[in-house]
């Protein structure tokens, strides 16, 4: 978009603003703004957020990656992967640890796809 | 785990640093500011907005005078540290620090923002350095024994940007980062990713960044250093810092750690300091529950080291006539790209010494309320109201980035239709992000967003990582370290190349990596620039120097000459062993020098000698007003010039002086060594020499062969009061018998 600078025609609502109000009317445009963005975030999650998530339990990073793609792959990644991991660490009463490694080798995906199914 | 601290003479022991870092922990989480200390009193002088003293590092050059006083301003002072190889970084961090920075950043390899996942090793970097654990953990474990050393904490500071936010914000607050970048508008403008992943992605990574009390600094000056006319964008800079804040702090991370990166948009040719100072006081007003990170204006930047440290000296001004809270330090190398220890150093020296220098200016000087500053800073505010009433109309930030909105180089609402336009369905990492189900699950500790942890244990609600027996967070053996995965490059085998002069006797000189032989070479060749620019690497190539490249060429008029800086690498080392080094001079202190004097008063009769009109190197050593010999109270006959050498002899018996000091400049046929022999021998004659200290000094005189003549002492070039007045009075008391 080309527009010449129009400012004093714009400004023209503004014009009789105190410098605090200017302020308020500022930080509430910008709340505006932001607001759908957190929204998406409490409602969404990424690769790199579940990997993240992994991270955290414990897992390494290596191991990470190949659980966030099986999770994708199996249409599981909306459960959350640390989910995953934590159901089958519960059904199979072995560690987080250990189930993670298990699914970073592509074993007992079949199992978790089943855990969820139930 | 037992590390021995840091000895200030003894080089830091990388090898050490890198044992048992797999066992390592940080000593503390989160950011830390220097503390005030008003009406600190530093040698003569009282600061009214100085912080807690170093206990070591190194002054400013003139701090000489006063005692090595070393005062440290209020602003935590950044350097950016990433030569490719982090292990010769950490040297360079100790130098830093020794130096007043206190916020050391580490600038990420090339490419790094697309790289899906973490990088695991050592490898070698460009532009930047891999951020790894391991690398990560090995500079914040040299950081926490070099801040023990220099007795001030020391904030460790990277990126939390790209496709692997979220996993890097965790690594950093697993192993101790105090601060991080972290904005995404600068994902989706300035690397291309796509932009709801980003913001999604920044939700979890900001979260964490909470979590680990990480103070954290936004992306907006980039929009400045991109934009052809960089003060134009002002408008936009105070939406971008507007959008970021607000939304970091809703997520979690309390105002006092949303640090602002703003620029002062403009430099000289420009009349800088009348264009930034209203856009700087709008920013800190609208923006007033943040904290300030000064950075410098690398836009307007060229490879003259000089220009860029005169431009961020008048960036500090407009620091000090706002505020910062955290000093950025762009090294004046930024515009000819030689990323070296040595402006790191200087870039520290320079904002330490200007905030010093200017040092409680606001207590005598205030900004106008009538004239140009408020107009200017109201409608810089009106601008950017209006720029974001203008993306809540169109439909939102997404829409507005899909519209170009961001980087245009018109002065809003002035659009030229150059800006950044980016797809919502468009760049790296697009379609990746899911919906979370109902049963969305996820148990660890300062995670964004939804969260059905009650399906398992309603009473875990606030603490999801309960089920697990506690995350990475609460439990730091739960970490999995990766040590090296790649063979080739890694740590080892670049110690390995260099093993040779490490720790060893061998020296090779260095600018960034250890024993690079890399040098700086200054020319001024008398002829015009492209002659001059091609017969410098003639020089260069016959100065046995290898590589060698102009890196900066100034004119200094077209026809008269050119000055050249070069740089190229030594192909070879010396070796210390064979080295004859003579014993540093030493000198007494000035107080020391006074007792003496107050004890036993000292008498000297002096001139100059023979046909002899020089006076100035005399007066330099003897006159209370150039530091010379006078002001400890020594009592000064001053002869005058072209002294006969009798007259000198008999001025001392006469008036029963101490000592002789003849000043002796010409040096034609060795008359200089002829006019000593002769005082000596005249002192005998006369029965004094037992009792009289004779003295000689001058420009060629050599303190050996000044000996021989029979005197007591020679003094060359470069000899100052001091060093006269030490001799006489350790001299003195080797003729009272004292030691």
């Amino acid at each position: 978009m080309k527009r010449a600078d129009d400012f004093e025609e714009r400004r023209k609502h503004l014009a009789n603003l105190t410098d605090e109000e200017l302020y308020e009317r500022f930080w509430k445009l910008t709340e505006k703004v932001v607001d759908p963005l957190l929204e998406l975030g409490r409602k969404n999650t990424t690769p790199s957020i579940e990997r993240s998530v992994l991270l955290r339990m414990g897992i390494s990073s290596l191991d990470a990656k190949p659980i966030v793609e099986g999770c994708i792959d199996r249409g599981l990644i909306g459960k959350g992967t640390g989910h995953v991991v934590f159901k089958l660490a519960k059904a199979k009463n072995i560690s987080i640890q250990e189930a993670g490694k298990m699914l970073a080798e592509g074993k007992c995906w079949d199992e978790v796809v089943a855990l969820f199914k139930a | 785990m037992e590390d021995k601290k840091l000895a200030p003479n003894e080089k830091l022991d990388i090898e050490n640093i890198l044992k048992d870092l797999d066992k390592y922990r940080p000593k503390r989480r989160g950011w830390t500011w220097r503390t005030p200390e008003p009406g600190l009193k530093m040698g003569p002088f009282t600061y009214r907005e100085a912080t807690t003293p170093l206990q070591k590092g190194v002054g400013l050059p003139s701090s000489k005078y006063f005692d090595w006083i070393d005062p440290q301003p209020q602003a935590v002072i950044t350097t950016e540290i990433a030569s490719g190889r982090f292990e010769d970084d950490i040297r360079r961090m100790r130098m830093a620090a020794w130096h007043g920075a206190d916020h050391i950043m580490v600038i990420r390899t090339a490419g790094q923002s697309h790289m899906d996942g973490l990088i695991e090793g050592t490898p070698q970097g460009v532009g930047g350095v891999p951020i790894t654990r391991k690398q990560v953990r090995a500079q914040r474990k040299a950081l926490d024994l070099i801040e023990e050393e220099v007795g001030r904490p020391i904030n460790y500071h990277s990126y939390v940007s790209g496709v692997a936010g979220p996993e890097v914000a965790v690594m950093f607050a697993e192993e101790g980062v105090n601060g991080a970048h972290q904005d995404p508008q600068y994902n989706v403008l300035y690397r291309n990713i796509n932009m709801v992943r980003s913001f999604v992605d920044a939700c979890e990574s900001k979260k964490v960044m909470a979590w680990a009390d990480i103070a954290q600094i936004d992306g907006a000056h980039n929009a400045n250093a991109t934009a052809r006319e960089a003060w134009k964008v002002m408008p936009e800079l105070i939406v971008q810092h507007a959008i970021n804040s607000l939304f970091s702090e809703k997520v979690g991370i309390k105002p006092a750690n949303i640090c602002l990166s703003t620029v002062p948009p403009t430099a000289p040719p420009a009349p800088c300091v009348f264009m930034d100072l209203p856009y700087a006081v709008a920013l800190r007003e609208l923006c007033d529950k943040y904290k300030m990170r000064a950075q410098m204006n690398t836009k307007y930047m060229e490879a003259s080291a000089r220009e860029a440290t005169v431009t961020h000296v008048l960036n500090m001004l407009i620091s000090k006539l706002t505020s910062a809270d955290i000093q950025s330090t762009i090294t004046p190398d930024e515009g000819r790209n030689v990323p070296w220890h040595i402006y790191n150093i200087e870039a520290c020296d320079t904002a330490k010494q200007t905030l010093i220098g200017l040092d409680g200016l606001m207590e005598m000087v205030q900004l106008k309320e009538e004239g140009p500053l408020r107009k200017m800073v109201r409608e810089i505010k009106e601008r950017a109201c209006l720029f974001m009433e203008e993306i809540v109309e169109i439909g939102g930030y997404f829409k507005a980035v899909e519209e170009g909105f961001f980087v245009d180089s018109g002065f809003y609402p002035e659009r030229n239709g150059d800006g950044i336009v980016r797809k919502i369905d468009g760049g790296v990492g697009n379609n990746t992000v899911y919906p979370r189900d109902e049963d969305y699950f996820a148990p660890v500790t300062a995670h964004f967003g939804y969260n059905n942890v009650a399906q398992y244990d309603p009473d875990a609600v606030d603490d999801p990582a309960k089920l697990i027996g506690g995350c990475t967070f609460e439990d730091p053996d739960k970490i999995v370290f990766i040590d090296e995965l790649d063979e080739q490059d890694n740590v080892y085998v670049r110690l390995e190349e260099t093993k040779e002069y490490r720790n060893s006797n061998l020296l090779k000189p260095e600018m960034e990596w250890a024993a690079d032989g890399t040098v700086l070479v200054t020319l001024f060749i008398p002829a015009n620039k492209r002659v001059a620019e091609v017969a410098a690497i003639e020089f260069a190539k016959k100065m046995n120097l290898e590589d060698p490249e102009v890196i900066n060429r100034e004119v200094m008029q077209e026809a008269e000459g050119t000055r050249i800086e070069l740089k190229g690498k030594l192909p070879f080392h010396v070796d210390v062993n064979e080295l004859v080094i003579p014993p540093e001079p030493h000198v007494l202190s000035d107080e020391e020098i006074r007792k003496d004097v107050e004890k036993y008063p000292l008498k000297v009769v002096c001139g100059t000698v023979g046909e002899d009109e020089h006076s100035v190197g005399l007066r330099e050593i003897i006159d209370i007003k150039h530091g010379g010999i006078e002001r400890f109270g020594i009592e000064v006959h001053y002869l005058g010039t072209s002294v006969p050498v009798e007259k000198l002899v008999d001025a001392a018996v006469e008036l029963k002086a101490d000592a002789i000091l003849a000043s002796t400049i010409i040096s034609h046929d060795d008359i200089h060594y002829k006019n000593m022999k002769q005082i000596h021998e005249l002192a005998v004659e006369k029965g004094i020499r037992d009792n009289v200290i004779i003295i000689a000094g001058g420009t060629q005189v050599i303190p050996e062969n000044a000996v021989k003549t029979g005197i007591d002492a020679g003094f060359g070039r470069n000899t100052r009061g001091i060093d006269v007045a030490t001799f006489l009075i350790e001299k003195r008391r080797e003729m009272r018998g004292e030691k």
